[in-house]
């Protein structure tokens, strides 16, 4: 690859992550707080090429004045495998991969870990609105003394287990999607008669003191008595992000 | 980086103008930019196809961790590279002459020590150790430079502070452990370790340049080099982390012996930014706390990105010596402070 190329493919990647960041394309990969560093990234690699691309012309045009001799940046290739630096690019532009959804959360086992503490519920008039990850801890661990004749709500996308029964799930996120865990939540009771894996609820139900343990690595999986259940879009940030901050 | 290019001048360059003699020759070449314009052509025109192929939710959860793992790894290989380049460029070799003791066997503890100021994860110690083996630094000495700083800057060691906050002792051993597993092995490439199993650094000299096209050239050297076994090694780490099922951890659970050695190996395989991989061991609750302390001097150290990243910047042979000595270096260095310390 030469440097004119090398040139096109930096400013490329820079423009794909500046695109990137400047969306909410950023969030189904890593976590917000890295879009400050992203489109930094992102401008740096521009700059970067335009540098290379004005480099490349002044010593061209410095060579041409030379009787187009003395070319001295020959043999400035770089290795083949940068060639793979295009990947990312198409895969970041043209498919944009969706968040991660039911088929990796059925094959990890939940994240969910005891609380620390249990901080009281505020008092609300409708249904009480809750991380997937909060319900499942206080529902697990806190015997739901916390959850009590509260009408719960809950968001997160659907999978199914072999058997059939649906979770409603929410991945949770520390740095990058390659580190991301689901919580999940058993659901029982008025449950729409179709569900589809990875469509997006916002479900209402009540405690329930149901328990299962997750196939995969044998954590606890709560369950949600649903009075209710609406499909809903896909979030602005599809994952948890709760545990970093 | 910059250690690997090409030292003899090519003939054959098929991107420069072409020497004298051979005009005629131009028409037929296949130069790189034609290349790449073909390439984004064609996928472009062919995108529909593309994407049904991909739409499996084995490739879509694949590319996802793929795209997940590049992109959170480019800003910290920019910063990497970025500092790199300044070393090379503006820090003159007489600095780390000054700055670390002659002895080598002094040097290599307080490089390790200095590890705790590169704020950031594994992909930036990469570029920045190989700017500081060209900058003339005893290799020992930056060696053990690139296996602490991901595992031991206060960036790190907070998320670790914070993923476990009911074994605070879990800070401090993975402190000690990275330490001693990161001096152990500067001082093992000291006694063992042979400069010809590192690429020469027949570098490009920057001299003739103005500083501003050195830094620039060295950017763009070490994105494009570094950034493309980034991409092999996230291509590494999504396959496996997309095809093999985590139930087999659970059998491994139960055996000290071998959960040290499971957590060991999917440290590397799940090639995790340093940043996060504690909040991930956290969750790994079946699994002894010594296993998961082998587990978090492993990911920093050595995984799949890192090791294609280690074969680019300082040669396959070297990759291939260094890796495995790492691995079994920090796994007992981890079992070690495991029994001493939790």
């Amino acid at each position: 690859m030469n440097r004119q190329a090398q040139a096109a493919v930096l400013f490329l990647l820079g423009a794909a992550l500046l695109h990137a960041g400047f969306t909410d394309l950023y969030l189904r990969y890593v976590k917000a707080g890295l879009q400050p560093l992203l489109l930094a990234s992102g401008a740096v690699l521009v700059a970067a090429a335009l540098a290379t691309a004005w480099y490349e012309w002044r010593q061209t045009k410095a060579s041409e004045g030379d009787d187009g001799h003395g070319h001295h940046h020959e043999g400035h290739r770089e290795p083949r495998v940068s060639w793979l630096l295009v990947l990312p690019l198409f895969a970041l532009i043209l498919v944009a991969p969706p968040a991660l959804g039911s088929y990796s959360a059925t094959r990890t086992g939940t994240a969910l870990q005891e609380p620390l503490a249990y901080p009281a519920l505020p008092a609300s008039a409708g249904p009480l609105r809750l991380d997937v990850a909060d319900y499942a801890g206080r529902a697990a661990y806190g015997h739901g003394r916390s959850l009590a004749g509260r009408r719960i709500e809950l968001t997160g996308f659907v999978a199914l287990d072999r058997a059939g029964t649906p979770y409603l799930v929410r991945m949770a996120l520390n740095c990058c999607a390659a580190d991301a865990q689901p919580v999940k939540v058993g659901l029982t009771g008025r449950i729409p008669p179709v569900l589809q894996p990875d469509t997006w609820l916002t479900v209402t139900g009540t405690y329930t003191a149901r328990q299962t343990r997750d196939p995969v690595n044998n954590g606890r999986i709560p369950f949600l008595e649903v009075t209710s259940a609406k499909p809903v879009p896909v979030p602005h940030d599809p994952y948890d992000e709760t545990w970093n901050n | 980086m910059a250690i690997t290019e090409d030292a003899p001048p090519r003939a054959d360059h098929t991107g420069g103008p072409p020497g004298p003699g051979a005009p005629e020759q131009e028409g037929r070449r296949l130069t790189s930019p034609l290349v790449l314009t073909m390439v984004l052509l064609l996928v472009v025109v062919a995108q529909s196809p593309i994407r049904r192929a991909l739409s499996a939710p084995v490739m879509q959860s694949w590319m996802t961790v793929f795209v997940a793992v590049v992109v959170q790894a480019l800003p910290f290989l920019v910063l990497g590279v970025l500092l790199s380049a300044a070393i090379a460029v503006f820090v003159p070799p007489s600095f780390f002459a000054r700055a670390l003791p002659k002895r080598p066997a002094l040097a290599v503890p307080v490089a390790g020590v200095a590890g705790a100021v590169l704020p950031g994860c594994e992909c930036a110690s990469v570029p920045v150790a190989g700017a500081l083996v060209r900058r003339g630094v005893t290799p020992a000495a930056a060696l053990a430079f690139l296996l602490s700083a991901p595992a031991i800057n206060p960036i790190v060691l907070t998320a670790t502070a914070v993923a476990f906050p009911r074994n605070p002792e879990m800070v401090l051993a993975r402190l000690v452990a990275s330490l001693l597993v990161a001096c152990a092995m500067g001082w093992l490439w000291q006694r063992v370790g042979r400069t010809d199993w590192l690429r020469p650094p027949t570098h490009a000299s920057y001299e003739g340049q103005s500083k501003g096209a050195a830094f620039w050239d060295s950017v763009r050297h070490d994105v494009m080099h570094a950034g493309g076994f980034l991409v092999v090694g996230a291509m590494a780490a999504a396959t496996l982390k997309a095809v093999t099922p985590e139930s087999w951890l659970r059998t491994a659970a139960g055996s000290p012996v071998f959960s040290v050695l499971a957590l060991a190996v999917l440290a590397v395989v799940l090639s995790i930014c340093s940043e996060a991989d504690a909040f991930v061991a956290a969750s790994l609750t079946q699994f002894s706390l010594t296993a998961r302390l082998a587990f978090l001097v492993v990911g920093p150290m050595i995984d799949l990105k890192l090791f294609a990243m280690q074969a680019g910047t300082f040669g396959r042979g070297f990759a291939l010596r260094f890796a495995p000595a790492t691995f079994v270096l920090a796994i007992t260095g981890s079992v070690l402070t495991g029994a001493v310390l939790l």
